[in-house]
Formats: C-alpha cells, sequence, structure tokens
C-alpha cells in the first residue's frame, strides 16, 4: 500500500523522462493532487471525483512546467524545481482550511485467504488504487515496447533532432509524455490524502515525489524494476511501523530516515558503473529542444 | 505546433539589456498577479499590496528584519550560485543550514564557557565545517559513484530534519524546558551581538556582504573561479582543457555547503538563540530562487536576497492585519521565479511578425547587419 | 545515363529562393531545375548553401522566398512528411537513426502510416533485393557499421517510392569500393525515372555519376554544366572562383620521435564505441604523419587517449617528447608542449558563450596566461589581439563570442591560439571541415610552416585530398587498428579504400567488407 503511490508517481516520470524531459515537480503535483482530491472528497464525499480532481489539478501544474519547458524553452531543472516549491505553497494556501477536516478514506478488501497470513497479510488489502496501479504497469510496459506512440515516444527521447527531421511532432509528444506524468502524480497524491494517511496536512508527501524521481534512475528507465523499487521502498517505509512493535530500542526519527537513506544507498550501488546509465538513460534526457532551423 | 502570429527568432547575440530587465519584469508580473490575486481574495488590492510589501520596512526594527531575514539568504545563495555555474546542483542547502546549526550549537552549548573570546569564531568555523561536510556526501557520491546530486542532497535535507529534531528531543534538550524539545537557550556570550540598536540585524550581515564580494572575485578573477564556469557552459571543453571534474564537484559543492552551513549557525546564534526543532521556513529552498532571481551574480544575489526577505515579511504583515496563511509567501515566490523562467527566454530570442518578407528587404537587412 | 525528350517537364524546379539567417544569407534568388530521370549534382565548397537548399526541398525549412514547382505545378512543402507525399525522398549526410532500435522500427518511424512489423520487414527484403542492397531488418542499429546504416537510410526512402532522391554528401562515410556499388544502385534507379539530387563536393564522382550540374557559390547560382562535358579544373574554377592553389611541401629529414605509440590498446568506455588495438605510431620533429579513415573507426578514441580526456585501462606505451604520459591529463601533456585542435571547434575547443579572450585561457593556462591562481586579463587580452592579428580571423575582437564567429574563422583562431603556445606536438583533427577554402589554405600553411620549424603534427582526416597534399607520410585508421605508415606518393586510392574496409597490410586485395 505504501508503494502504491511511488508506483503511480514513478511510472508517470518514466514516461516523461523517456521522452526526454526532467521533470522535477513531482513533488508539488503530488501534493497539489493530493489536496484537490482531499477537498473534493472531503466536501462531496464522492471519490471517484476527487481523484479526478486530483488529476485535474495535477495536469494543468504539468502543463505550466511544459509550457514553461517546451514552448518557452526554459532550463528542465530551474523549472521543475520552481514547480515543486510553487506546489508546496499553493497547496499550503489552499489548503488551510482543510487541515483536521475528517474524510472517509478508501476502503481496502482483503484478499480472502492471503491476507490471513502473519506478517504480510495485511500487505494482501487491496483497494482499487493499487489494482489499478498494477494495470498502469502492465499498460505502460506494453505502451512502450509495442505500440508504435511507444516507439515513437522512444525515438523522441533518444534524439529529438532526428526524429523532427523524420517529421515526427517532437513537441507535442513531449507535452503528452509531460501530461500524463502530471496526471500519475495527481493520482499517487491522491492516494496519500485518501488512503494512505486520510487527512490533509501541509507538505504530507514528505519527500515522496523525490523517492519517485530516484526510482526512475534506480529502475533503469524499465517499468518491471520501478515496480520492484516501488515495493522496495514501500517495505522499507513499513517497516518502521514493525521495528517499533518489536521493541528495539532505535528512536523513532531514525527509523523515519530509513527510506530517505536507503535511496541514497540503492543510487549509489545503481549508478557506480557508467555504463549501466549510458546504455539506459534517454540520450536527450533533460536537453531543450529547438525545432528552429 | 500553432501558428502564431508572432515568430520566436534567435538573436544573433544574446541581449545584455534583457539580461538585466528580465528579472525586473519578472517582479512586475509579480506584482501585477498579486493584485490580481488580492483582489479575487476579497481584499482591496492596493491596501494588501502596501501591507505586503511597504508597512514591514516602513520602521527601523522593520527594517532590521528585512536585513535579518537577507541575510541567510544571502549567504545560502552565494553559496548555491557558485555551485549552479558549475552545473552542480545542490538542493540540499537546507539541509547543509541545519548540520551547520547543529555543529555549531554544539561548540556554543559545550565550549561556550571555556574559548572565551575564541568562541564565536569556533562557532562559525564549526557551522561552516559542518555545513561543508554534510555537502561532502553528495560530492562524494557524484565523483566517486555518479550518482545525482540533487536526489541524494534532497534525500540529505530530510534526513537532517530528523537528526535535529531527535538531537534536541534527546541529548540535548534542555532540562529546565519544561520538556519541549529544545536545547538551552544560548548565553549572551555566544550570540552574535547586533548591529544598531532597535534592530535584530546582527554582525551576520556584513559577513554576508563580505562573502558577496569574495564571491564576486572568486567567480570573476580566479582561475578556480574560470574553471567553474568553463565547467558549467562547455564541460566537453573543460575536460579538453584539462580541468578536473572531480574537483570541480567538490569545490562547488563544499562551498556551497560551507556558506549553507555558515548561514545555519547564524540565525542559531542570531535570532533564534538556541537550538530548536524547527529553525528555518525554508531558507535553504528560498535560496535558490534567490540565485536564480540573482542571475547567478554576486550582486544580483545581494539584491534578490533583499526582495525576497521582503516577501517573507510580507507573508507575516499579512497574516497579522488581513488574517491571510502566511504561506501565501511560498506563493509568490514561486510565481516569481516561474516568471523569471519565462523571461529568459527573452534574452536569447527574440519576437518577430511573421509575415513574408520580400526578398529586397531581406537583403537590405542582412546587409546592414555586422 | 537517360536521354529524354526535350518537351518534357521538370520533375523540380526552384526559382529565385531565397532564405537568410541572422547571420547570413544563406540562399540569394536561387534558381534549380531538375529533369526526369536526370542525376543532378548540386555543386559547392563547405558553406555555399547547397544544405540550406535541400533542407527547403525537404519541408524542413520554409524559404522567405521564391517559388517551388513540382512537376511544373506551383507547390509549398510545410514539413517532411508533405514532401515524402510529394514522392520526395531524402538521404542525409549524418543520419537520422536511432541506435538503440531495430532497423525495422526506424523505417517503420520514418513511415507516415503505420505497418504491421511483418509486412514491413517483408518490404524490406522486397526493396533490398531489387536494388543490391542487403540490409538485415532486425538489427540493432548500433551494431551496425556506417556503410550498413547508409543502406538502411537509402532502403528507407525506396520503400515510399520517391520520385526525387536527394543524397546529402553521401560518399564522405565510403571506402572507394562502395562507393561505386552506391553509383550502381543510382544509376538504376535513374533508368527508372526517378531523380536524382546529389549534393557533394567531390568533382570526380559527379564527373563520374551526374549529367547535369549547378554550381553554388556563397549562396548564389554561378553556372549550370554537363559534368559530362567538364574537367575537374573546369568545375573546380567554377565552385571556387580561383585555381586550386597546391601547398609547397620541401622535403625535410625528421628528427627524434616525439610522440610514440607502441603496441598501445584501449577499450572503449562508451558501448557504441570502437576499441583500440595495438597501434603502433611514431611521429617525429620536422613531419607531419596523417592518419586516414571514415569516421567511426576509432578516430575519437585515438585522440581522447592522444590528448588525455579519456584515461581508461589500456595496454602498451604512450610518450610524449620521452616521456610515459599514458597516466597524465590534458594539462599535464601540454606542459610536456602537446597542444591539440579538436574536431568539436564549439563545445570543445571553444566555450561558445565565452569571448576569444577567455577563450585563449582555456588552453592559455599552461602558458603563463593564468599566475599564483589568478587569471592574467592584460596578458589574455594582448594574446588575444595577436592572434587575431596574425591568423587573419576576420568579424571578430578579442570580446566577440565564440560563437558567433563563422566556422572558419573560428577555426582559424583555434588553430592559431595552439600553433602560438609554441608547442612541441601538434595533434589536429579534421583541420578544415566546414570551414571556407581561403581559411583552409591558411591553416594548411599554418601547419606546415609548424613542421618546418620543427614540431611534429599529427593530422586525423577524412578529406583523402587534404592528406595527400600536406602530409609526409599518411597511415589508415579501420577497425581500431592502424596500417604501417606509407609516404605520400606510394598509395592510390584504391589502395586507401581496400585498407579503410580493414584489409591491413595486404593492399593488393579488395576485399569488399562494406
Amino acid at each position: 500500500m505504501a508503494a502504491t503511490p511511488l508506483i503511480y508517481a514513478a511510472l508517470g516520470e518514466l514516461v516523461t523522462e523517456r521522452a526526454g524531459v526532467l521533470n522535477l515537480g513531482v513533488e508539488g503535483m503530488m501534493l497539489v493532487g493530493a489536496l484537490a482530491a482531499f477537498a473534493v472528497g472531503a466536501t462531496t464525499g464522492n471519490l471517484p471525483l476527487a481523484y479526478l480532481a486530483a488529476m485535474g489539478a495535477a495536469v494543468v501544474l504539468s502543463l505550466l512546467f511544459a509550457f514553461l519547458t517546451l514552448t518557452l524553452q526554459a532550463n528542465q531543472v530551474a523549472t521543475g524545481l520552481a514547480l515543486t516549491l510553487f506546489g508546496l505553497g499553493a497547496s499550503a494556501f489552499a489548503g488551510r482550511s482543510y487541515t483536521g477536516l475528517p474524510i472517509t478514506g478508501l476502503q481496502s478488501i482483503a484478499i480472502p485467504w492471503m491476507s490471513e497470513w502473519p506478517v504480510i497479510g495485511p500487505l494482501f488489502h487491496v483497494d482499487i488504487p493499487v489494482c489499478g496501479s498494477i494495470l498502469l504497469f502492465v499498460a505502460v510496459d506494453v505502451f512502450l515496447k509495442r505500440t508504435r506512440g511507444g516507439l515513437q515516444l522512444r525515438a523522441v527521447g533518444e534524439s529529438p533532432d532526428v526524429a523532427h527531421s523524420l517529421g515526427q511532432p517532437v513537441t507535442r509528444i513531449r507535452y503528452l509524455a509531460v501530461m500524463f506524468g502530471g496526471a500519475t502524480s495527481g493520482i499517487a497524491g491522491a492516494y496519500l490524502s485518501t488512503a494512505v494517511t486520510p487527512m490533509w496536512v501541509e507538505g504530507m508527501s514528505a519527500g515522496r515525489g523525490w523517492i519517485a524521481l530516484a526510482l526512475v534512475v534506480f529502475a533503469t528507465w524499465k517499468p518491471l524494476r520501478v515496480l520492484l523499487g516501488a515495493y522496495l521502498f514501500g517495505g522499507v517505509t513499513v517497516l518502521q511501523l514493525y521495528a517499533q512493535g518489536f521493541g528495539l530500542e532505535i528512536p523513532s526519527e531514525f527509523f523515519s530516515m530509513l527510506p530517505y537513506a536507503a535511496t541514497i544507498v540503492v543510487l549509489g550501488l545503481i549508478c557506480r558503473d557508467p555504463r549501466t546509465i549510458r546504455l539506459s538513460q534517454p540520450a536527450s534526457l533533460g536537453q531543450s529542444f529547438h525545432p528552429d532551423a | 505546433m500553432f501558428d502564431w502570429p508572432l515568430r520566436l527568432e534567435k538573436r544573433p547575440r544574446p541581449s545584455a539589456a534583457m539580461r538585466v530587465a528580465a528579472p525586473a519584469a519578472a517582479t512586475l508580473a509579480m506584482l501585477v498577479t498579486g493584485y490580481i490575486a488580492f483582489a479575487l481574495l476579497g481584499k482591496n488590492p492596493l491596501d494588501a499590496l502596501h501591507t505586503y510589501f511597504i508597512s514591514p520596512i516602513s520602521s527601523v526594527y522593520g527594517f532590521g528584519e528585512l536585513l535579518l531575514k537577507a541575510t541567510p539568504l544571502m549567504m545560502c545563495a552565494l553559496g548555491l550560485a557558485i555551485g549552479f555555474k558549475a552545473n552542480v546542483w545542490n538542493i540540499g542547502a537546507e539541509g547543509q543550514f541545519t548540520l551547520g546549526a547543529i555543529s555549531g550549537g554544539g561548540v556554543a552549548l559545550f565550549w561556550g564557557n571555556t574559548l572565551g573570546s575564541l568562541t564565536l569564531p569556533a562557532m562559525l568555523i564549526a557551522g561552516a565545517l559542518g555545513g561543508a561536510a554534510w555537502a561532502a556526501i553528495p560530492a562524494l557520491l557524484r565523483s566517486r559513484f555518479h550518482t545525482s546530486e540533487i536526489l541524494v542532497s534532497l534525500m540529505l535535507v530530510y534526513i537532517a530534519q530528523l537528526f535535529l529534531s531527535w538531537i534536541v528531543r534527546v541529548p540535548w534538550r534542555d532540562p529546565t524546558g519544561f520538556n519541549f524539545p529544545q536545547s538551552k537557550v544560548f548565553d549572551d556570550a555566544v550570540l552574535l551581538p547586533t548591529l544598531f540598536e532597535g534592530g535584530r540585524t546582527t554582525i551576520a550581515f556584513p559577513i554576508a556582504l563580505c562573502l558577496a564580494a569574495a564571491a564576486w572575485f572568486f567567480l570573476s578573477r580566479t582561475f578556480a573561479g574560470y574553471r567553474l564556469r568553463v565547467a558549467g557552459l562547455a564541460p566537453a571543453a573543460a575536460n579538453y582543457a584539462g580541468f578536473s571534474e572531480r574537483w570541480n564537484i567538490w569545490l562547488a559543492l563544499l562551498v556551497g555547503g560551507a556558506t549553507a552551513g555558515l548561514a545555519g549557525i547564524c540565525e542559531v546564534a542570531g535570532p533564534i538563540g538556541r537550538l530548536q526543532p524547527s529553525i528555518s521556513p525554508g531558507y535553504g529552498f528560498a535560496a535558490i530562487i534567490v540565485a536564480f532571481i540573482g542571475r547567478l551574480h554576486p550582486v544580483g544575489i545581494v539584491l534578490a536576497s533583499l526582495l525576497l526577505s521582503l516577501l517573507y515579511l510580507g507573508g507575516e504583515s499579512v497574516q497579522l492585519e488581513l488574517q491571510l496563511p502566511s504561506a501565501v509567501s511560498g506563493l509568490f515566490q514561486g510565481t516569481l521565479l516561474f516568471y523569471l523562467l519565462g523571461a529568459e527566454l527573452f534574452v536569447v530570442h527574440r519576437l518577430r511578425r511573421a509575415r513574408r518578407e520580400t526578398a529586397a528587404e531581406v537583403i537590405a537587412e542582412v546587409v546592414q547587419t555586422p | 545515363m537517360s536521354s529524354r525528350p526535350a518537351n518534357q517537364k521538370p520533375r523540380l524546379a526552384l526559382r529565385g529562393i531565397v532564405k537568410r539567417y541572422p547571420s547570413t544569407l544563406a540562399s540569394d534568388h536561387v534558381d534549380l531545375t531538375v529533369g526526369v530521370g536526370q542525376i543532378h549534382a548540386l555543386l559547392g565548397e563547405n558553406g555555399a548553401g547547397k544544405s540550406t537548399l535541400m533542407k527547403i526541398v525537404y519541408g524542413l525549412v520554409r524559404p522567405d522566398a521564391g517559388v517551388i514547382e513540382w512537376n511544373a505545378e506551383r507547390v509549398t512543402i510545410a514539413s517532411p512528411a508533405q514532401a515524402r507525399r510529394l514522392g520526395i525522398g531524402m538521404v542525409f549526410q549524418h543520419f537520422s537513426l536511432f541506435e538503440t532500435l531495430t532497423v525495422a522500427e526506424n523505417i517503420s518511424l520514418a513511415m507516415d502510416e503505420a505497418i504491421r512489423p511483418n509486412e514491413l520487414a517483408a518490404r524490406i527484403e522486397v526493396v533490398s533485393a531489387q536494388y543490391g542492397i542487403p540490409v538485415e531488418p532486425h538489427r540493432l542499429v548500433h551494431n551496425m557499421s556506417v556503410g550498413e546504416r547508409q543502406r538502411v537510410e537509402i532502403v528507407r526512402c525506396l520503400l515510399q517510392s520517391p520520385r526525387l532522391l536527394i543524397m546529402d554528401e553521401p560518399t564522405s562515410v565510403l571506402t572507394p569500393q562502395a562507393v561505386l556499388k552506391l553509383f550502381e544502385t543510382l544509376r538504376q534507379l535513374a533508368s527508372e525515372g526517378v531523380s536524382i539530387l546529389y549534393i557533394s563536393h567531390k568533382l570526380d564522382e559527379i564527373c563520374a555519376l551526374c549529367d547535369s550540374a549547378t554550381v553554388l557559390r556563397a549562396g548564389r547560382v554561378v553556372g549550370v554544366a554537363d559534368p559530362r562535358n567538364e574537367t575537374r579544373q573546369s568545375l573546380a574554377r567554377m565552385m571556387v572562383g580561383t585555381e586550386l592553389k597546391k601547398c609547397e611541401l620541401r622535403p625535410r629529414e625528421p628528427g627524434i620521435p616525439r610522440l610514440e605509440l607502441r603496441d598501445f590498446s584501449m577499450a572503449s568506455l562508451d558501448p557504441f564505441g570502437t576499441t583500440l588495438s595495438e597501434i603502433n605510431l611514431t611521429v617525429r620533429e620536422g613531419e607531419i604523419v596523417g592518419i586516414a579513415g571514415v569516421s567511426g573507426n576509432g578516430q575519437r578514441e585515438l585522440l581522447a587517449a592522444l590528448s588525455g580526456e579519456i584515461s581508461g585501462r589500456h595496454s602498451g606505451e604512450l610518450r610524449i617528447c620521452g616521456q610515459p604520459a599514458a597516466p597524465l591529463d590534458p594539462a599535464q601533456r601540454r606542459q610536456l608542449g602537446l597542444t591539440f585542435v579538436p574536431e568539436e571547434r564549439l563545445g570543445r575547443g571553444s566555450v561558445p558563450a565565452m569571448s576569444l579572450t577567455q577563450n585563449a585561457v582555456l588552453t592559455g593556462s599552461n602558458f603563463g596566461l593564468v599566475r599564483n591562481g589568478l587569471v592574467r586579463g592584460g596578458a589574455a587580452r594582448a594574446f588575444t589581439r595577436e592572434t587575431i592579428a596574425a591568423f587573419q580571423v576576420k568579424g571578430a575582437n578579442e570580446d566577440s563570442l565564440a560563437q558567433s564567429l563563422s566556422g572558419g574563422n573560428l577555426q582559424k583562431f583555434i588553430v592559431g591560439r595552439e600553433v602560438r603556445f609554441a608547442p612541441k606536438v601538434m595533434i589536429v583533427a579534421q583541420p578544415t571541415w566546414g570551414v571556407d577554402i581561403g581559411a583552409a589554405q591558411l591553416i594548411h600553411q599554418a601547419l606546415i610552416d609548424l613542421r618546418d620549424r620543427g614540431v611534429a603534427v599529427l593530422v586525423v582526416s577524412e578529406d583523402l585530398e587534404e592528406l595527400f597534399m600536406i602530409c609526409d607520410s599518411v597511415g589508415v585508421l579501420a577497425g581500431g587498428r592502424l596500417s604501417q605508415l606509407y609516404g605520400a606518393g606510394e598509395l592510390t586510392s584504391a589502395e586507401v579504400g581496400s585498407l579503410m574496409s580493414g584489409a591491413i597490410g595486404k593492399h593488393d586485395e579488395v576485399r569488399d567488407r562494406v
């Protein structure tokens, strides 16, 4: 369950990055999505609507990013950071009246037999977004490998100039990729505020957006590894609760540090060999595309 | 994609005028947006703008607050800018700030009475070293393991903040502090002296100005600064010239960490006066915006830090007077940065009306262009 | 070649085409007519405006003025897709292929309708057999040689049954044998009524292949000719405006070795790169050694290994002026007396956004422009001013940004900068690529002057003509291996060609391993 927001956000960012765009604003989009979902969910009680609202809000933010970086050719790193800061501030600002409000979160369904197992039983309480995340993984994987659209996307990510001279609509593909990333980040945020911790708190994503970014690198831009990595991180996060149950005398702050420290360690291991990265990283990642001859 | 009536065309030479005008234009756009936003929120927009921008600094105390808040912004941003110029993206200034506060604060708490007149310098140095040490982690990981310093330095921010909350809750907690998670209040001996009566500005501000001068000298006159600039503008050229990438990464990150750490200790030894879980309203992140608005130039950064300090003060001011949440300052900051990024475009490109010029006009123009 | 009735409509006609860029007039009232089934050459120096014109015909660039007629009807070509719909195909000079995709995937991207993979593979094989161009649909591009990649490009175009095929400098990456094969294919196409627009600056090929030629100089048409009736010299005169000057190489006894490679092998760090194997090379003071070879055969790796920009695991020895140099970085090698002019002027040999003065410090830090950790601004400015004057760098002063200079002028500045540091060894890569003929001559003369002053010079170039003109001896780099050195007069063009295709040392065998 803890892994699900990571899966959504990371898969979306994977698609964006495979098109050659580095969007560091995932954290901001997640927060905006979380707030939108909570606001709609708390006031109307209509959860599907809340998720739609979350997607919408995050997509709007991602469009802003796309406009600045793809049309106005701004620096992708700086703009992504600006997006995060803006998302943090905007969600804090607009969310002040929602802090502390109650919401009926998502109900989860227990898979009959598997959820009875001892330690890992609770993992098998699933809800719709969790199933959705698996479906999304399949969809993204198939899209990238088998469809023409996926081929176009990969081509754009490798060399937008060549793709353009072949007549591919590079900017349009990148816009769509960014928007997809926005939509999934919105869902991820919505899941946070309606399922993982059903409430709204300023800055509640606590760096998950950044972990999702790290996940994409860790997974060398392959969807399956994103899935595995997300579950790994979800496991680490959940470890906290269990360890306290085991009565270990380690202060809670150090447990909270685990996901972040784990991210650093994993990144170090993966990136150590530059050849691995060079083979898998989309060659044009982070570079602006200038269509004018 | 679409057929705009205006066409974007690359300038033959980047415009120096636009370089200076872009931040000004962005600020103006932000003010206009603020005007509209206040109006939409049901407040008198001009009044609100006045409350936000003018009233905070209309007293001596207020002016002191302006400089006080600008100081950590300036210090962090100077270090960050040096890194950004070399394409080293240190996003973890907030974490290095925290570590600097902890290390300098540790010196204050435990050796405050034994070092005599060396206490303050020792604290400042400890702060800078603490921040630099924290920045050494992403430096090591980038130069040895090729990991992104963006992600590593960011993860370390969360770790640093958690570390701080633990350290003031458990080992360094003030025994007389009613169980609040905070350290003892610093003695007067370890507090930074203030600059003038009626304001809280400490000597950290002139220190920051000296840092700015040093940064300017470093970037424009020294060979090390030149190497950093080349590495940021054309990494293949830096390699061709034999400039060590490792050296540059370490230098860029350590400088950024040191200045952020210095800012951290100056904050806790100045206005805050003790170690506590929350010591920064996001200075480390706001400093990134300051660095960009200041166009990565020391003079620009000095001005930009004053501007952003004003944005913080304005947020507090409208919270008091107009009952708006202080998070509105985050909004202003983000908006300002967006406008600036958009305005950057016009440094390198210009707008032209897209019409089919006749061949004669085309030739006439080319003949005139040098 | 083909004969056609005189009153048949021309396939393509351009009239009065004008295209302006911020700093140059690329096309100045250009007229061009290509007939049905005609092989028409577009001839001109580097920078004469050939590429711009072709981009206009292929819809990548819109002209600022002028008319385009296709089969005698006015058309506007707004995009490559539209050009393809009209029946225009283009084989690019720098291939537009994606390394990490297969041949079939690459071709699929270039087609406008989606075709099922099996059907596409079948069609590829049909075209491949029809024109004698072997390609394998399911191979990954990054495993393929340059010649194979060009074949993929051609098949890609042919699948769309073009009526006009544009070939942009197709032979710059081919061995002489592969060139002959290409000509066969083109003639077959022409006999089927396909018009071919052949862009090149290689006069021998144009005389052998084309039946009509338009000559461009500085964006303007200076003549239309029938190459079958012209000589190389007469075409050159039209292209350049003057006689080709020859550089004089006075014979000279070379001295002690300054640059030595012995059994040097190094694996490439780039997964798509070439591994160097057992390279043996000696350059002595007072001689110019040339290394020929089609790009992609290890030139980049060799140059980086020599300059110190790459240091990986290697075996064998590298000595500069007698000192073992393998562990040294570029700055340290400069202190031994090495200077290097790289292939990429902007971004590697110079920082585009910095001024010329600042660019002088780039390598000048080893030669007195930096002292005590501080940049000596005054000395740098003086040095830059003198370099600009000595090497006739036009259109710039010491404060001009590097990116504002034309290719030729920037190259003169970079060569001048390195020469004026009084090196003992100088390495130059592609010295006159993309450079106008005046600058090229100046650069060649500068290299020869260096040699006469006793410097050891190594030139790596794809331009055989250039190498034979200025080098004392020439070797060929193929597949990461270096042949022995031959004196400049000892090799014929065909022998060089077979060396390039890998038959090291067996230059009387013509093995076609393209």
